[in-house]
């Protein structure tokens, strides 16, 4: 923009952004940022809800170590680990070829779209208990180790492939098509058009779905808490799990924040790529 | 190319099959019989029955939680939308030092694991004496459905023309009266596809309602469901009922207002 208009001008713009933002950004100063300083804080003390005659003394990093060396801890973020990678490969795979095939074809639009929207907008509570009453006949599979992984894999892939072939499908319809005219021209086949043309170009696409993805797999709750609980045993307990049991059913409040805070890092991490990737976006200001 | 063309219509047919099943599976299992239900019920409901529906709304009074998720999705909605309309067309449209930081906060506290606040805002909640409160739920939900909303909706506002509002301050209009008599008349449709959008995700947040409630008189929807106990096992065909009275309304939005939510949402995940 030419700096043409008169400084006043400009100013009273300034003004009135603020105004225009204060009351959004305050709300989410007071909501959420402020409560993620007292987690932080929270986490220093030993708080117990169920012995409050202990009070709530500040302990440093005690509640670190102890996590460290818990064993359920760790447990539940190599559930969760896995959890992720193997419903977020599955769901690219399919989403990938499930986009590919949307773009083609043009019969039944309005039918694709809806098999795409539904699952996605119905409440993850309900997936969750449609499959475990579809699992619940199959004698034995709930009450399995890891068998019991198989109807939390499927209802995540039912519910989220969905929506990354919608955002993979996005990334193809940005696709220059006389770019495929040009390797047809060079005589191409199938395959390598996909190889060297789909792919590279896709590949933004491809690493925001990813990075998306990963990050809600990472905080999966409701899916487990209602399919398995977590069980049997621990054997399904994810982190987010293990840490809302630490707090509302163990009422440890300075041990359950630690692990909030732990949470929180990994998804800040995977956050923090996912905004990388989309700054260019950002700093424009026109799409 | 009509081989590639057959190849596609097949893995569509494969999706609407894979997507379509459990749903059948769902129906047909609330209206079967209680009898038939445990050990493997039928894929065919014989003789099917409406009972579980009618126990659902004497019974289990699953208008409760009904009413209490409207009540809470509803003015979280109105709250986000009203405020966050403002936030985002100062991001689309003004100048201002420290806009880009803003967006970006706004984008990474969208992404924050609502476990990460679970503790301090029940702490919170519980000082004020809110919890198991509309307000102690209302309030929560604004984390997660502030931030979208105002994501969404500077998406939406930067596709339309600076033209508008500039011919009306030409014209002597003030920036403000500019984008409330000229900017949000033209942006009802993609205001209306933000409300929705954040409606649906407070319609079917879980975590923050089954921390911050105590009993069937303010629990949401999905919590009811959930927490649904027969007196020996899983009373399944209320459940699946349940389930299905929870889904009609998300369904029948998404029917209604389809083309719009699919811009909004891609707009949202993949757009700056």
């Amino acid at each position: 923009m030419p700096p043409t208009e008169p400084r006043g001008a400009e100013a009273r713009e300034a003004r009135l952004a603020w105004w225009m933002t204060g009351p959004a950004v305050l709300t989410i100063l007071l909501v959420a940022l402020f409560p993620l300083g007292w987690t932080i804080w929270e986490s220093l003390h030993l708080h117990d809800l169920r012995m409050p005659w202990l009070g709530r003394p500040f302990v440093g990093l005690d509640n670190y170590v102890e996590v460290l060396q818990d064993r359920r801890f760790w447990d539940s973020m190599a559930h969760t680990v896995w959890f992720a990678v193997v419903s977020v490969s599955l769901e690219l795979v399919v989403g990938c070829a499930l986009a590919l095939a949307m773009n083609r074809t043009f019969r039944g639009r309005t039918l694709v779209r809806l098999s795409i929207l539904i699952p996605w907008a119905i409440p993850t509570v309900v997936a969750a208990l449609v499959w475990r009453f579809m699992f619940e006949g199959l004698e034995g599979w709930l009450a399995h180790d890891l068998k019991a992984w198989v109807p939390i894999i499927l209802a995540d892939a039912w519910k989220e492939t969905p929506f990354v072939a919608l955002l993979l499908l996005a990334g193809l319809q940005g696709i220059d098509p006389s770019l495929y005219e040009a390797a047809r021209i060079d005589g191409a086949s199938s395959w390598r058009q996909f190889r060297h043309v789909t792919l590279p170009l896709l590949a933004p696409a491809i690493m925001v779905a990813l990075i998306f993805r990963t990050m809600n797999a990472f905080r999966v709750f409701d899916l487990i808490y209602v399919l398995t609980g977590g069980g049997p045993g621990t054997a399904t307990e994810p982190i987010s799990l293990y840490t809302f049991n630490s707090l509302m059913q163990n009422l440890r409040f300075g041990y359950g924040s630690t692990l909030s805070v732990l949470v929180f890092l990994v998804t800040f991490g995977l956050a923090l790529g996912y905004i990388r990737l989309l700054g260019r976006g950002l700093t424009e200001t026109r799409a | 190319m009509r081989d590639q063309s057959r190849w596609a219509t097949l893995v569509i047919a494969a999706l609407v099959l894979a997507v379509a099943f459990p749903f059948y599976r769902a129906v047909a299992g609330s209206l079967t019989p209680e009898a038939q239900l445990f050990g493997g019920a039928p894929l065919w409901p014989d003789p099917p029955v409406l009972y579980h529906y009618r126990a659902l709304f004497t019974e289990r009074q699953f208008w409760l939680p009904i009413r209490n998720s409207l009540i809470v999705a509803g003015t979280t909605t109105l709250f986000c939308v009203t405020l966050g309309s403002l936030c985002a067309y100062a991001l689309a449209r003004l100048r201002f030092r420290g806009k880009t930081l803003l967006l970006g906060a706004i984008l990474a506290v969208s992404m924050f694991p609502q476990i990460a606040v679970v503790s301090p805002l029940f702490l919170l909640l519980r000082s004020l004496r809110l919890i198991n409160t509309y307000p102690g739920l209302v309030l929560p939900y604004l984390t997660f459905a502030m931030p979208l909303t105002v994501w969404l909706l500077v998406g939406y506002f930067r596709q339309l023309p600076a033209e508008l509002e500039e011919a009306a301050m030409v014209d002597g209009a003030s920036r403000f009266r500019a984008f409330r008599e000229v900017i949000v008349p033209l942006a009802l449709p993609g205001l209306a596809a933000t409300a929705i959008l954040t409606f649906v995700y407070s319609w079917n947040e879980f975590l923050f309602a089954l921390s911050f409630t105590l009993g069937p008189e303010r629990q949401t929807v999905p919590v009811a469901i959930a927490l649904f106990r027969g007196q020996y096992q899983v009373p399944w065909g209320q459940v699946l009922a349940a389930a299905i009275v929870a889904t009609a309304p998300v369904a029948l939005l998404v029917l209604a207002f389809q083309r719009r939510i699919v811009q909004g949402l891609t707009a949202g995940a993949v757009k700056g």
